[in-house]
This record gives C-alpha cells, structure tokens and sequence, in this order.
C-alpha cells in the first residue's frame, strides 16, 4: 500500500509540474478548449486515483473541479475569470495537500469549503482570496529516487549487453598474445564491466510485489462471485525478478489463480463434508534458486481429477482408451497442459472459457520457463513457474553439430549422457528413433536431421542431451559433442531467422562468433514428433530392465591440477566463472565473494589461483560451499566399484569412467570441515556465557561459537536450554542448570584444578566437549 | 535537397539503396549458417558486439541464384529493430541523386518488380531504387 501511494505522490507531482504551464496559459485565455482539457483530465485523474486510498480531501476537491469543468465542456457554463481563479485555487490546494501526505505535515488549512463554494457561479469573487495563494514549495522532502523511462534502462541493459560481448571478444585476443601485463591491466576492465553488469541488471530488478500487489482483491473478487470463503497467503514478495520477465508472467499467474479459487477450492458446505475448514487456503510463494524465480501457486482444494482429465481426453481423440489405462498419474496429469482441455464441469463467467493451461504453459515456456502441476485427490494442487532471472543473459550449453555450435538454454535439459556410456540404448522402431536411457524410453531427435545435415558418420561418439521443454515431453537430442556451459547474452533473432522455427534466438560466443540459440520445442516439432504425447506414449511403454544397477547422475570434472573428479549432480546448485580478484585468503583458509555472499573454497590447495576459474556451488541442503575446478567434462551415472582411499579427505575414493580413473569427492568430509563455523539454529547445542564481560564477549564467544555452539548471555531466555554453562572462577560458585556442564574460567595462569586457564585453547575446547582432556593443569578435582 | 543514394552492383545492374535506410557498409567474413532458414537468409556474422543477419540480395531477388561464396561487401540496414547485412557483388559509392524519383516502368521483370520502389536519375543514368525491407523479406513474401 505504501508504494502505492507513493506511485499516486510521485504521479500527481509529475502531473502538477507538467500542468504548470497549461494553467498559465488558461488563465490567459479561458476559451482555450484543449488547455481546459488538460485541466479536466487532471482533475479527474486525481479524482478517479484518490478514491482508491483515503483521501477525503483531495476526492472532495477534485470532485467539485471536475463538475465545475465538465459544465464548462458540455457547454452549460462559460469559462470566466472567477472560475478560472477557483479552479486554480483548487489545484494549488491538492498540489499542498500531495505535498503534506508526503512529508507526514499537517496543512495550516483545514477547511477546503471556501474553494469548493468559490466554484458556484453565484459565489461573491471576494471568496477567492481563501486558497489562491501560490503553494508554498518550501521543505518538500527531497526525493532519495528518481523515475527513470524505461527504454533508457532497456538502452542501457543493451549497451552493456554489447560491453560484456566486446570485452569477451578482447579477452581472448589478448589471451591469444600471452601478453601477461596486458592481460592483468584488463582484468580489472573486466571485472569493472561485471559489476556494471550486475548494477544495470538490478535496475531492471523489480520486487515480485508489483506482481502480487493485485492478487488480494482478485481473490476477494472471485471468492465473492463464486460463494467460496478463500485466504490468500503471500510470502517472498521481496523476491526481485527482471521487469520484463514480471509482465511475462502476470497473465499466467492470474490465470492458475482464477482456476484455483474457481475449480480447485470447494463451496464451504462441501469442504464441511470433506472435514476441512470452511475457509479455503491459497498461497502464492515466491523464491529465488540460482538463475531461476520459483512460484508456487498451491491450494487446499480437491485436487485435479486424473480420472476425468483421462476420460476428457480420450473423448477429445488425445489419447487412446487403450493407452489412457497404462498412463501413470503423473502422465495423467499432465494431460491438463494438452490444448483443449478444461477439468471445469461448467464453463464459468471466470474461467473455463476455452482459455486454458496449455496457454499458461505457451507463455511460460515462451520465456525460457516450465510449468510443472502435482496433485493430490481431495488435498489440493500445487503448481510450480520456473523462469529464468532475466531475459537477456541465460545459462546455456553450447553443443555441437554438424560442424557447428549451437547453444541449448540450460533450463531445458534435464541431462547429458553419451551413446556409448553405460545404460543408453539407441534404436528405431518403425523408422522412429528412440532412446532407451536408464530403462526409460524416450523418443530421439537427430539434431544433424532437424538441421537438415547428413547424419553423423559415428553415431557412437555422440551425446544426448535429454531435454524437458514441457510438462510432459521428454525427449533425447543427439548431437555430435558437448562443448561448455556459458552464460550468454542473448539477442532477439531475426523474423527471418525464427521462421525457421529451430531457433530462439542468437547471440556471440567467446571467439566472437554468433551462436545460434536451439528452441528445444520448435526441434521436437520440426522433427514431426508430437510432443507432449508422443512423450507420455514412450514413457507409457513398457521399458526393459536396466541391464545393471545404474549410480544418481554425477559431474565429472577436471580439477585446477589436471586430475578427473566426480561429484553427484544432486549436490551441484550452479556453476560458476569467477575471477581470481573475488577470492582471498582469510582466517586460514581461501573464501570466495560472489555478489553479496561468502563461500569457503575448496579444491584450490592454499593459494590463490592466478587466473579465473570455475567454481561448483555445492549445496547440502543449509549450507554452501564452493569449489574450485577447470572445466566440466560430461555427466555420467556414477559407476560403481568404488575404491576407498587411503585415509580421510576431499576424495572417498576412486572409481573407473571408461578407461580414466576418476576420484569421487568425499562431500561429507568437506561439508563436516565447514559445518562447524556455519551451522546454527535449532539443531546446534547451546552454551550460556556470562553477560557484559568483554573477555567472555568478544574473545570467547567466537571459539565456543567455532566449537559449534550457538551461543546466549546467562541469565537470558535460552539460557536455560544450554548444554553448557560458562562461569567465570572469580565469580566464585554459581549454580549451572540442571543438566548443564558448568565450565569454569579463570583469568590467572594458575589456580584452581577445576577451572580452566582462559587462554588454554586446548583445554577450553575439550572442556566444552565434555572430554577430560590431557591438559597438564587440569587434574580431576 | 536532392537525395543521397548509395549505388552497389546486383545481379550485374547497377542499383540505388536510399542512403537514408542504410545504416553503413560493412565487410562480412566468417559466416554463421542458419540451417532450416530461408535461401535468401545466408547466414550470421557478427560486427563488433551485434549479430548481424546476412541476407544474399541476389537469392531475394531470384531464389534460384546465390552470390558466389566470397562475396564480402554488404550494406548493413536496420529493419523492425533487427540488424541485417545485405551481401551485394559490389558497393559502389554514394551520390546525389539528379531529380525526384519516378515510378517504376511496369515493365520491370519478376524479382525487380518486387525489390523496386521507382526509379531515380544519378549521374546521368537511370537507376532503380531497390526497398530494403523487400530485400529482408526476400521471395518468402510474395508466396505468402
């Protein structure tokens, strides 16, 4: 609401500026009919805005000039000098009272009846003189912002769009000279133009807010309409996401929730029957996972029907009743994205008109995203928007094929596995081709075919990249290799170019070349495969065992140091380029800032790395790591066969990919060597120290926090949940809770056998595990 | 003020492009090809940090003719907001044109036809003034 209103301050200012001039020149000539038209809509804008907040005043006022003007339009009045003068006087008092709910003051006058009454054409011209002062401008708070059009922002946006392809461009040719000092001189051009990145990228950054703002009086609205009793629950408004991407998903979002409310949330007599609340439950939550905004829109309603989606189905021809009964439920489900189809057992004013989920999922895919739905029969239904923070520069895999590089957007594929790997299959059936990965059959595109090149001469060296563009329509894209992930910035293709229907759009790769950007949907159909059915037909087959057990997926990668290593892909949350200015060491060992966040760093030994590098950002769930590599390799199904290793460490062990050893990161051990420093909340135990001593404060309170400890002043709400109580031996006896191992300190080098020396690091710790260390001073006493 | 016109050679004959469509002449190398796109569409190539798409104005004028493979010299033109490079045999020079423009004796033969937009005196020839968006929208447009 607050930034609402600060819209209808900032708008009506700007209107006031702009029709400063307009009412000069009315005054001078009152017939002027397209200056009275600027006053009018003026008057009426304010009218129309200040109704939406509680503005008596400001309504009251511009109310009374909008029917004095309109008089004057439809010819019923004549514009003379008094009227002008009230009119004016009126505007000068809304402009003071803008002014005044801005700064939070009060007006000197409180009485707008005089300026309202001056408007009759009866009033004596004496009454004038109450308002039409000049509004005093004196201490208007200073504006901490500024409206900026949004095309400068979007010039802007491509400007440094074209900065960061010229400085790639400059970075390899310099690369290519080996001259070191240029190539350190321009490091730091390079890493100025990151940030300008980044800061321009903010400033198309809004709050998801904007998005959310409307949806408490839509729900209103349509609960109202539909007899349904719905609370809406908003969280992660603070969210920010890419201006356009925000108008991209508007529609969409208003859409699932009209179905949610009209379809999904019964009546509250039926929700009586079912033992539910009678108040229906929607909630909208928005958060930020890497490149991607994730929305939830979820309700507690009954839940989609697969039965009826079947049933429908097969009655619009989609599917056979043959094939609809070996469709899984989460096919079924699916089915709510195919064209045509509308669980709504009545066409309602609200929704159900023909408008229907394969429109929300066109336009969410349009913009790099996925829809996904889940279900559950009387418990509700959950709907996932994933898209990509920004338009213009979007993770991507670039690939090979046909003796050329294309770039895939790395939300749509789901994996990358190699034809002569282990667990994939490649045959054709009926001249179909399919891909048998895993026990799962999936239909197969040759991207030399959808491209129009002869097929490759060694169909064993190639890669399938498994794409997901839809809900439902897995499918395998064979290409010849894989090159690298890149961020890109992509660039709108020409019609020409998109006429093609293979591609999204184009953008220029590190050696200046353009790439073009493949549209994973447009390839599948291109290659006449049918997608979204095609995909629950091939799932729906029956697929044959896997030969052997296969491992999760796992990243295989190379080191700074040259050697092979795997990680589970489950661990990876992003990858990224960093650049060696971002990592230093600290407090014995190497972190890395990325933007506003701290990331210890693993695999780069001690020292500083003299060039940039790649980092995995490796997750466990609560915490985050970051670990530094050369270059990705391939994803693989972790094989078995593991080898332990010696002892200990990064690596658990060594395992065997093809003919090339690799090791296998020990994620435990590296997240156990940092879980100490980083965990908190519930699950770390508690130790209470005694409040107000600076000693205890500042020079204990972060070794015990070390020792994993969260850490509360004695005494204090907490404190008597703590495992350990801190007491300091000068103190003389305090009594520790019960349960709790009391800890005493003392500040002498020597004393007492039941207390501990305060710089005894060794002794400290091992007092606070609760060991009966081996410290030379301490003697069980 | 007479009209700046910018001459470049196709399909032998030589041709006036309005210099005020024309954004700059530019030397295309290292072709990006679009595979699936149109004939006349030869590919991408990149100047500076922009991608440019090349149009071959020969196959627009006559989808059944490609300029030889090494032809560099291309008008860059900006249509809709989408860059473009028009490959040409040559560019010639920019001049002033000698009068008004004149409409196109309709007599003009197949992808002329298309491409022109009247014609206009220079130097003392007769040229015709070719349409860049017809040039982009190349033989795709008449089919449709």
């Amino acid at each position: 609401m607050d930034d609402l209103i600060k819209d209808f301050i900032a708008e009506t200012r700007e209107m006031l500026e702009a029709l400063s001039g307009e009412i000069v020149a009315w005054e001078a000539m009152p017939d002027d009919r397209a200056r009275l038209d600027e006053i009018f809509r003026f008057v009426h804008t304010v009218k129309g805005n200040s109704g939406f907040f509680d503005l008596p005043r400001i309504r009251a006022l511009s109310h009374a000039a909008e029917d004095a003007l309109s008089a004057v339009r439809s010819g019923t009045r004549s514009a003379d000098a008094r009227l002008v003068s009230a009119v004016l006087a009126i505007i000068d008092r809304l402009g003071e009272l803008v002014e005044a709910l801005e700064t939070g003051e009060a007006l000197a006058s409180e009485d707008d009846s005089a300026l309202v009454d001056a408007l009759s054409s009866e009033a004596p011209l004496e009454a004038l003189g109450a308002g039409a002062a000049p509004a005093s401008h004196a201490g208007r708070a200073s504006s901490r912002t500024i409206r900026l059009p949004v095309e400068l922002l979007d010039r802007m946006m491509s400007g440094v769009s074209d900065l960061v392809l010229a400085r790639n461009e400059l970075a390899r040719r310099i690369r290519e000279s080996g001259d070191s000092e240029m190539e350190a001189a321009f490091d730091r051009v390079s890493a100025t133009v990151a940030d300008l990145r980044d800061g321009i990228t903010r400033t198309r950054m809004q709050r998801i807010d904007n998005l959310f703002a409307p949806l408490p009086r839509m729900v209103r609205d349509i609960s109202g309409q539909t007899g349904k009793l719905v609370t809406l629950e908003i969280d992660g408004g603070d969210v920010e996401i890419d201006r356009e991407m925000l108008e991209m998903i508007r529609d969409p979002l208003t859409h699932i929730v009209r179905n949610a409310i009209d379809h999904g949330i019964e009546s509250p007599a039926e929700r009586r029957r079912a033992g539910k609340s009678e108040s229906g439950c929607l909630r909208v939550r928005a958060r930020q996972a890497g490149n991607q905004i994730l929305l939830e829109i979820s309700d507690d309603g009954r839940g989609i029907d697969g039965e009826k989606l079947v049933d429908r189905a097969t009655v619009a021809g989609l599917v056979t009743a043959e094939r609809a009964e070996r469709l899984s439920p989460a096919q079924k489900m699916a089915l709510i994205f195919e064209p045509g189809l509308s669980t709504a057992s009545a066409v309602t004013d609200l929704s159900g008109r023909g408008v229907g989920m394969d429109v929300v999922r066109a336009n969410v895919e349009r913009i790099g995203g996925l829809v996904d739905v889940e279900s559950r029969t009387g418990q509700g239904v959950r709907l996932t928007l994933k898209v990509p923070l920004t338009l213009t520069i979007i993770p991507a895999l670039t690939v090979a094929a046909g003796g050329q590089v294309y770039a895939i957007p790395r939300s749509a594929i789901e994996e990358i596995v190699r034809v002569k790997g282990g667990g994939v299959r490649v045959e054709t059936v009926g001249g179909a081709a399919f891909a048998t990965v895993r026990g799962r059959r999936l239909p197969l595109v040759h991207l030399r075919d959808a491209l129009g090149a002869e097929p490759a001469a060694d169909p064993a060296s190639q890669s399938l990249v498994l794409l997901k563009p839809a809900g439902a329509g897995l499918y395998a894209l064979a290409v010849d290799g894989i090159h690298d992930h890149e961020e890109l910035v992509v660039k709108p293709a020409a019609p020409a170019v998109i006429a093609a229907g293979l591609y999204a759009g184009t953008t220029i790769a590190d050696d200046g070349k353009p790439v073009l950007l493949l549209d994973p949907p447009g390839i599948a159909a291109r290659a006449g495969l049918s997608l979204h059915r095609q995909g629950i037909e091939a799932e729906a087959a029956p697929a044959p065992t896997p030969d052997s057990a296969q491992g999760p997926p796992a990243l295989l990668f190379r080191t700074l140091s040259g050697n092979l290593r795997l990680v589970p892909v489950a661990a990876v949350q992003r990858i990224d380029d960093i650049r060696p200015e971002a990592i230093q060491l600290g407090a014995g060992r190497l972190h890395v800032a990325l933007g506003e966040i701290l990331l210890p760093l693993e695999g780069c030994g001690s020292a500083v790395p003299d060039r940039p590098i790649r980092l995995l950002r490796l997750g466990d769930g609560h915490s985050e790591l970051a670990y530094g590599f050369a270059d990705v390799v391939d994803i693989i199904p972790l094989p078995a066969g593991l080898m332990p290793a010696a002892g200990p460490g990064e690596v658990r062990g060594v395992l065997l990919v093809g003919e090339a050893q690799a090791e296998l990161l020990d994620l435990h051990w590296l997240f156990a060597r940092h879980s100490a420093r980083r965990s908190a909340g519930k699950a770390s135990p508690v130790c209470a120290i005694p409040a107000g001593d600076p000693f205890m404060d500042a020079i204990l309170r972060p070794l015990v926090e070390s020792a994993g400890y969260t850490v509360v002043a004695s005494g204090s709400p907490g404190s008597e949940a703590a495992a350990v109580v801190i007491a300091s031996a000068e103190d003389g006896d305090s009594p520790a809770p019960g349960g709790a191992r009391l800890v005493r300190i003392r500040a002498a080098a020597d004393g007492p056998a039941d207390s501990v020396h305060r710089y005894d690091r060794e002794a400290l710790l091992a007092a606070l595990a609760g060991d009966a260390p081996a410290g030379r001073r301490r003697r069980r006493g | 003020m007479a009209e700046l016109l910018l001459i470049v050679r196709l399909a032998g004959e030589r041709i006036a492009l309005p210099a005020a469509d024309v954004e700059s002449v530019v030397e295309i190398s290292a072709l990006t090809p679009v595979p699936g796109a149109a004939g006349h569409v030869a590919g991408l190539a990149a100047l500076r940090s922009r991608v440019l798409t090349v149009i071959d104005c020969l196959a627009s004028l006559d989808p059944s003719r490609r300029l030889p493979e090494d032809s560099r010299e291309a008008v860059m033109a900006v249509v809709d907001g989408h860059p473009y490079a028009l490959l040409v045999e040559a560019v010639e020079d920019v001049v002033e044109a000698d009068g008004e423009r004149l409409s196109a004796a309709s007599s003009l033969a197949g992808g002329w036809r298309r491409i022109g937009r009247g014609t206009i005196e220079a130097e003392g020839d007769l040229l015709l003034i070719a349409d860049v968006e017809a040039l982009v929208a190349g033989p795709v447009r008449e089919a449709a």
